[in-house]
């Protein structure tokens, strides 16, 4: 109850849109960006960070107003914020609630550390990175990212 | 349609069928016209003579004919075209597209562009398919590369012929010991990879230590420009220099390669003794990229 009242002074509830909760903490700037919201773009969003959390002691929320994510938008963030859970609401209320699944494949999303990569010139070759346990694979030149992804982020 | 871009791409039973091709060619069990009226194109964007004139030579030697660009200046490239644009008009006019590349990953993205089959002919410090089946062949000429005891010496962080090997070796059981210098070990993405091939990798700063052990001596060129002064350099570069002495620690059936060139990594006084098998090696491009062209283009 404490919980849930404090949520409430930080962020108030939508009536229509995506909740981004149990982002791992101060990841929810950079969900923001992998999703390509930014200040220009029209959507309302509000973000609250640093939240207590029984479930991963600190988190972060997002909640983003009047716009549905898609699965395929959202799984992109499982990268930096695996624990997230994606509720979309409609009418105030919870119409989904799911979990996010790390892809097989990212591509438009990190840009390769490598700078002799041939998706580091002119070229017509979009950014994209298979997903292994080791970390993320350079579909170009096989370059392996295996921390702060979140530095790489295009 | 069949590019050979990355032995990442390769399972062994892949890598087996061009050897077994390339064994065929080289006891001339083949067809000397296999590739009569096909056209390769050999676009090299940095010199690589002795790769292009390989490449050149086991085309001729199928009966087909090759194309190149000519020089980089004299070229669309000097006009700022991407390689992307080049690839989609040149394959055009060919039937297959050898690639030589400064870039990382040249010779994938070719590949997304082409509509022949692309071979990577070396893409910057990235893939050279060619030279790591070319190493493989030399080495099950001499013996069975099922868990064969190969040690990688010299400059293992940025010598990535080293690294593809190992990848291909992983497939085969090898056991791999790495011989560097401080500073120029196998960096450790490689080695997190070839562990989970199942490949353990024992590492050494000294060749002296391990020798005995091994069936293969795989050297590389360490490069003066990764010290901070000669001294250092000519240190280092005399510790790791392979010797008659040193192979007479090793057992009898040891087989010593190098890609070339070479500079001083070994004494030319090893290349008359029977485990210097580097410029065999060399002459194994040939069946090796004959079964190459043929794999992608017969
Ligand atoms: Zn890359």
């Amino acid at each position: 109850m404490t919980e849930d009242r404090a949520q409430g002074l930080l962020i108030s509830p939508i009536r229509d849109g995506t909740v981004i909760d149990h982002i791992s903490a101060g990841q929810a700037l950079n969900v923001l960006r992998i999703l390509g919201i930014t200040g220009t773009t029209p959507e309302s969003v509000s973000v609250a960070t640093n939240v207590a959390s029984g479930r991963v002691g600190r988190k972060d929320i997002v909640k983003i107003e009047n716009r549905e994510l898609r699965k395929e938008e959202v799984d992109r963030i499982a990268l930096i914020a695996p624990n997230a859970t994606i509720n979309i609401i409609r009418e105030y209320t919870v119409t989904s609630k799911k979990g996010v699944e790390t892809p097989a494949e990212v591509i438009g999303v990190v840009r390769c550390p490598n700078p002799g990569c041939i998706s580091n010139t002119s070229e017509p070759a979009c950014s994209r990175f298979l997903v292994t346990p080791n970390g993320l694979r350079c579909h170009y030149c096989d370059w392996l990212v295996t921390k702060e992804i979140a530095e790489h982020i295009l | 349609m069949r590019h050979i871009i990355s032995v990442r791409d390769m399972d062994r039973a892949a890598i087996d069928a061009l050897l077994d091709a390339a064994y065929e060619i080289e006891a001339r069990r083949y067809n000397p016209q296999r590739l009569a009226g096909k056209i390769l194109a050999l676009l090299f964007y940095e010199p690589s003579t002795r790769t292009r004139m390989s490449f050149e030579s086991a085309m001729a030697r199928l009966g087909g004919s090759s194309v190149t660009m000519g020089s980089v200046e004299a070229s669309s490239v000097a006009k700022g075209e991407t390689l992307a644009d080049t690839i989609r008009v040149v394959s055009g006019y060919v039937d297959a597209i050898v690639l030589r590349h400064p870039k990382e990953g040249a010779a994938r993205l070719a590949s997304e562009f082409s509509s022949v089959p692309v071979i990577n002919a070396g893409d910057g410090a990235g893939q050279h398919p060619s030279q790591t089946l070319l190493d493989l062949y030399t080495i099950r000429r001499a013996m069975p590369i099922n868990g064969v005891r190969v040690g990688l010496l010299g400059d293992l962080r940025y010598g990535r012929t080293t690294h593809s090997l190992a990848l291909a070796l992983s497939l085969y059981g090898a056991e791999i010991a790495a011989v560097a210098p401080k500073g120029l070990e196998l960096p450790s993405g490689i080695l997190r990879e070839l562990a989970d091939r199942g490949t353990s990798v024992t590492e050494y700063s000294a060749i002296e230590d391990v020798i005995a052990g091994l069936d293969v001596l795989y050297v590389t060129r360490i490069q003066r420009e990764r010290f901070p002064d000669t001294a250092s350099y000519l240190d280092i570069a005399s510790s790791y220099r392979i010797t008659p002495e040193l192979i007479g620690l090793a057992r009898d059936h040891l087989i010593v390669l190098h890609p070339l060139p070479r500079v001083d990594e070994i004494d030319p006084r090893v290349d008359a003794m029977p485990n210097a098998k580097y410029f065999e090696q060399a002459h194994h491009g040939i069946p090796v990229r004959m079964a190459m062209l043929s794999e992608v283009l017969a």
